[in-house]
C-alpha cells in the first residue's frame, strides 16, 4: 500500500564551514576538511542533502592529561608524551579528519605553562601533521585570554578553529580570528538561548557566522546528555527552519567529556557487574559520540583509538 | 493523532447545542477540554453511538501500546509514542532490550545464559535498569525440539521471551508451548509471513512483521491485524544502519503526523553483531532513533550500559527538572579541614560540581539546597535560593559538626550572599567562589590553604 508522503520542506542550508589552509591559500596544510552545508536533519537524505560526513577530530592535549585513567593513557601510548608524536598517531594510524589541541598545560591549576609554551606545542603539530587543527584553550577564562592569541598567532594563517568566544570573550576572539585568519568555535553553556545570543555577539563585533562552529558544552552520556542532545536537535531544527542564527554545524568534544565521568573512570572493584574498564571506557565515549551524531554533531572530538575506528566505520554506514 | 477542538465539536450533537450538562458553558468550551486531552469526549451526556465510534477511531492513539509477555508487572510495554523529538513532549515507553539465547548452545549453556540474562538489572541514579526481554533463537531446531527449549528456559526467565526461527514450523511449536506467556514471535517475512501471521493469531501473542519496503511492510502489518493480531512491532535490520533510519523515521512520521494506522506500532531493531563496541554504537543509536525493542547478543555490563544509559537518557521526560537530593555529599577522602562549598539540587548543576571538585583531587563537602531543580541563577531570581535558605539547609545538614573552620564558598553568581550569610550564622568567612564549575579546580588551588 502507498506509504503517506512525510518529507518535510526545510527552507534553509546549514552553513558550510571549510579548516585549513593548504600552500596556495596561504597555509602548510595538505588537506582541508569541510563540515555543514545540510539541508536536512540526520542522515534523513531522503529529503534534503548532507554533503560533507561528520568529522572525526582526534583529541591531543600539549601536556599528558591528568585524572585520565590508565586504560586510556595505555592505549594511546607512548605518543601521549609529545604533542607532535600523539597527532601523528592520530592521523597516521586511525585516520582521523583533523587534530583537536586541548591547550591543559595553560591551566592554572595545572601546569600554568606560559603562552610561549603553548604556542610551541601548536607549531609542533603543525609541523608533525597536515591536517587542519582546532586549537582549544585550556578553559580558564583569564588565562586563555593571554594563551589563545599568542597560539593564533603561531599558527597564522592556517585556517584552524579556535575555540571558543563566550559571551565574555568574543570580542577578543573576534578580533584574533580575523587578524590571523582563523575560524572561531562560539560556545554556551547548555542554554539554547546564549548560545544563540553569543552568535549574534560575534555577528555583531564583525565576524563572519559562516566561520563559526557551535559548541554546546558536550556532557557525557548519563550526565546531562539528554540536555544537550536536545539543544543539538532545536539549534538545528531552528537553522534548517531560516534561522540565519542557528545554521551552524555543531561540535561535540566527547573524548574531552567522556573521560571525566564515573563510568569511564571506576573500574569493576568499584562498580560490580558493570564490566571491566578497558571495556565499558571506550565504549561510553563510543556511545557518548553516536548519540550526538543522530542529535546533529559535525565535529567529534574523540581520545581513544578504539572509539575513533568504530565511530569512523559507523559514520561511514550512516552516510551509506 | 490528536484532535483538534474543531473536529470534536463538528461531532458534539446539535440537538443538545451549549446544554451545559458537560459541566462547560457551550460545546466550544468542552470540545477544547477534549482536544487539551483534559476531558473524554465520553464525558458528553448525549453523544451518539455513531459519533462515539467514529471519535473513538479518531481518538486512538497514533501509535499502538504493545505488550509483549503476561499482563501484570512482568510484561514489558512499548509504544504509544506521540512525538518525533523529545523536547516536543517526551519519549514515553523506554526501548526494551532483547538479548539472544543461541540455538547453537546445549540446554546447560542456554540455561546459564538466561540465568545471566535474569541478572542483567542494575541500578543507576536510583533507578533500576536492565535487560526486559530473553530472545531465544530457535533457528535450525525441529517443532518438537524448539517446543522443549522455549519450555525449560519459560519457567526460569523473569523476563517474556522472544520465539526466534526463519522456521514456521518451529515458532508454531515453540509459540504453542509458551502461549499462556504472551511472547514475542519473530518474525513474519517473506514466503512464509501468512504461516506465521497465523501463528500469532492463534497463540495470541504479539508479532514482529518484516519487509522490503515500507510499502510491504505496511501491508504485511495490516494482514496480521486482518487476521486478528492486535499487538505488531515493525522489525528492521539495524547494521543496515543508514536504510533503516530512514525507514523507521518515516514509518514514525507517517503514524504520528500522518495518522497513517497500518505503520502505527513501535520499531524493533536487530543491531546483533559479533563486535561489542560496534554492537554497543548501533544499539545506542538505535535507542537514540526510535527503537521499541533492541535486539543484541550483548550481556557484558560494559556493554549494556551504556546503551542503557542512553535509554535513560533520551526518555527522561524534559519537562520536568532532574534533581539529586538535597544533602551533604563527601568527594573525595573528606576531614575536619576540607573546604565546603554550597549548589543547588539541579542534577546538571550539581553533577558539573561534582566532577569539577574530583578533578581539582581536594576532597570536599557539597551541601545541596533544595532549589526545586532549579540552577542557581534561575533558582534566585525564582526566590528558591536565598542566604537564609543556605543557612538552614547548613544547619540541617549539620555541616558545622564535620569541619572545624568556618569557611564557606559559594556560588560565583551570587556575591550578594556573602554579607547576609555572615551576618546570620557561624559561617563567618564566606568566600566568593568561581562563577562556573569548571573554574573550581584553579580556584581550590589558589584560594583554599
Amino acid at each position: 500500500m502507498q506509504v503517506a508522503d512525510v518529507t518535510e520542506k526545510w527552507t534553509n542550508r546549514i552553513n558550510t564551514v571549510t579548516l585549513g589552509a593548504t600552500r596556495e591559500q596561504g597555509g602548510t596544510r595538505g588537506r582541508t576538511v569541510t563540515v555543514g552545508g545540510e539541508t536536512t536533519l540526520p542522515f534523513l537524505t531522503f529529503e534534503g542533502e548532507i554533503p560533507n560526513r561528520p568529522a572525526i577530530a582526534g583529541l591531543v592535549a600539549d601536556v599528558v592529561p591528568d585524572g585520565w585513567p590508565d586504560v586510556l593513557t595505555a592505549a594511546v601510548g607512548d605518543a601521549i608524551r609529545s604533542p607532535a608524536a600523539w597527532a601523528r598517531r592520530c592521523v597516521d594510524d586511525l585516520g582521523v579528519d583533523l587534530i583537536c589541541l586541548k591547550l591543559l598545560g595553560a591551566d592554572p591549576s595545572g601546569r600554568n605553562l606560559p603562552p610561549g609554551e603553548c604556542a610551541k606545542a601548536v607549531r609542533a603539530v603543525l609541523e608533525a601533521v597536515d591536517v587542519p587543527l582546532i586549537i582549544w584553550g585550556c578553559g580558564d577564562e583569564n588565562k586563555d585570554n593571554e594563551v589563545l592569541p599568542e597560539c593564533s598567532q603561531a599558527a597564522r594563517g592556517e585556517n584552524c578553529l579556535l575555540g571558543s568566544a563566550t559571551e565574555k570573550n568574543y570580542r577578543t576572539m573576534a578580533a584574533i580570528g580575523q587578524a590571523d585568519k582563523h575560524k572561531l568555535i562560539g560556545e554556551a553553556p547548555v542554554d539554547i538561548n546564549i548560545a544563540k545570543q553569543v552568535n549574534i555577539l560575534l555577528q555583531d563585533a564583525g565576524f563572519d557566522l559562516n566561520d563559526v562552529v557551535m559548541n554546546q558544552v558536550t556532557a557525557a552520556l548519563g550526565y546531562g546528555f539528554d540536555y544537550v542532545y536536545t539543544i543539538f536537535e532545536r539549534v538545528r531544527i531552528a537553522g534548517l527552519k531560516g534561522d540565519r542564527h542557528m545554521a551552524l554545524p555543531q561540535i561535540a568534544n566527547v573524548g574531552w567529556e567522556a573521560w571525566k565521568v564515573k563510568e569511564a573512570l571506576a573500574d569493576e572493584d568499584v562498580l560490580p557487574g558493570w564490566g571491566k574498564l578497558k571495556e565499558r571506557g571506550p565504549r561510553w565515549e563510543a556511545a557518548t559520540a553516536a548519540g550526538y551524531l543522530q542529535a546533529g554533531a559535525d565535529i567529534i572530538v574523540l581520545a581513544h583509538p578504539d572509539a575513533i575506528k568504530v565511530t569512523r566505520e559507523s559514520i561511514g554506514e550512516l552516510m551509506g | 493523532m490528536p484532535l483538534t477542538a474543531m473536529q470534536v465539536y463538528k461531532n458534539l450533537p446539535k440537538s443538545h447545542a451549549n446544554c451545559g450538562d458537560c459541566g462547560f458553558p457551550t460545546c466550544m468550551a468542552f470540545a477544547m477540554q477534549v482536544a487539551a486531552k483534559q476531558k473524554a469526549i465520553t464525558d458528553c451526556p448525549h453523544l451518539s453511538e455513531e459519533s462515539k465510534g467514529a471519535m473513538a477511531d479518531a481518538s486512538a492513539p497514533p501509535m499502538k501500546l504493545v505488550r509483549i509477555g503476561p499482563p501484570g508487572e512482568a510484561g514489558v510495554e512499548i509504544g504509544q509514542e506521540t512525538v518525533m523529538f523529545r523536547h516536543e513532549e517526551k519519549f514515553r515507553k523506554p526501548p526494551a532490550l532483547a538479548v539472544t539465547i543461541a540455538a547453537s548452545l546445549s540446554d546447560e549453556e542456554a540455561l546459564a545464559r538466561l540465568e545471566r540474562i535474569n541478572a542483567a538489572v542494575f541500578t543507576r541514579v536510583g533507578e533500576e535498569i536492565g535487560v526486559r526481554l530473553a530472545a531465544v533463537d530457535l533457528e535450525g531446531l525441529s517443532a518438537g525440539a524448539a517446543a522443549a527449549r522455549v519450555k525449560a528456559l519459560a519457567g526460569k526467565s523473569r523476563a517474556p521471551l522472544v520465539l526466534m526461527s526463519a522456521s514456521p514450523a518451529a515458532l508454531a511449536g515453540a509459540a504453542k508451548a509458551v502461549a499462556d506467556r504472551k511472547p514475542l514471535i519473530y518474525r513474519a517475512s517473506g514466503s512464509d509471513a501468512e504461516a506465521v501471521i497465523g501463528i500469532a493469531a492463534e497463540n495470541k501473542c504479539p508479532l514482529a512483521v518484516h519487509a522490503d519496503s515500507l510499502e510491504a511492510l505496511a501491508d504485511l502489518a495490516k494482514a496480521a491485524k486482518d487476521r486478528g493480531v492486535e499487538d505488531i512491532l515493525l522489525s528492521f535490520d539495524g547494521r543496515d544502519t543508514a536504510r533503516s533510519i530512514r525507514e523507521i523515521t518515516r514509518a514514525r512520521r507517517a503514524a504520528l503526523k500522518k495518522g497513517f494506522r497500518a505503520l502505527g506500532y513501535p520499531a524493533m531493531v536487530d543491531v546483533a553483531v559479533d563486535d561489542p563496541l560496534k554492537e554497543t554504537v548501533l544499539a545506542g543509536t538505535f535507542a537514540a532513533k526510535y527503537a521499541g525493542v533492541i535486539l543484541l547478543n550483548g550481556l557484558d555490563g560494559a556493554e549494556l550500559l551504556p546503551v542503557l544509559t542512553t535509554i535513560q537518557n533520551i526518555y527522561t521526560d524534559p519537562q520536568v527538572p532532574n534533581t539529586v537530593e538535597a544533602k551533604l555529599y563527601e568527594i573525595g577522602n573528606v576531614n575536619e579541614n576540607s573546604p565546603v562549598m554550597f549548589t543547588t539540587n539541579f542534577s546538571l548543576t550539581y553533577f558539573c560540581v561534582e566532577g569539577e571538585v574530583e578533578r581539582s583531587k581536594m576532597p570536599s563537602y557539597v551541601c545541596v539546597v533544595d532549589t526545586e531543580g532549579l540552577g542557581v541563577l534561575n533558582a534566585y531570581a525564582g526566590d528558591k535560593l536565598s542566604p537564609e535558605k543556605v543557612v538552614k539547609t547548613l544547619q540541617a545538614q549539620k555541616v558545622a559538626d564535620r569541619v572545624r573552620h568556618r569557611k564557606l564558598i559559594i556560588p560565583g553568581l551570587l556575591p550578594s550572599f556573602r554579607a547576609e550569610i555572615e551576618d546570620i550564622s557561624e559561617w563567618k568567612e564566606v568566600i566568593i567562589g568561581p562563577e562556573n564549575a569548571s573554574g573550581i579546580p584553579a580556584f581550590l588551588t589558589a584560594n583554599w590553604k
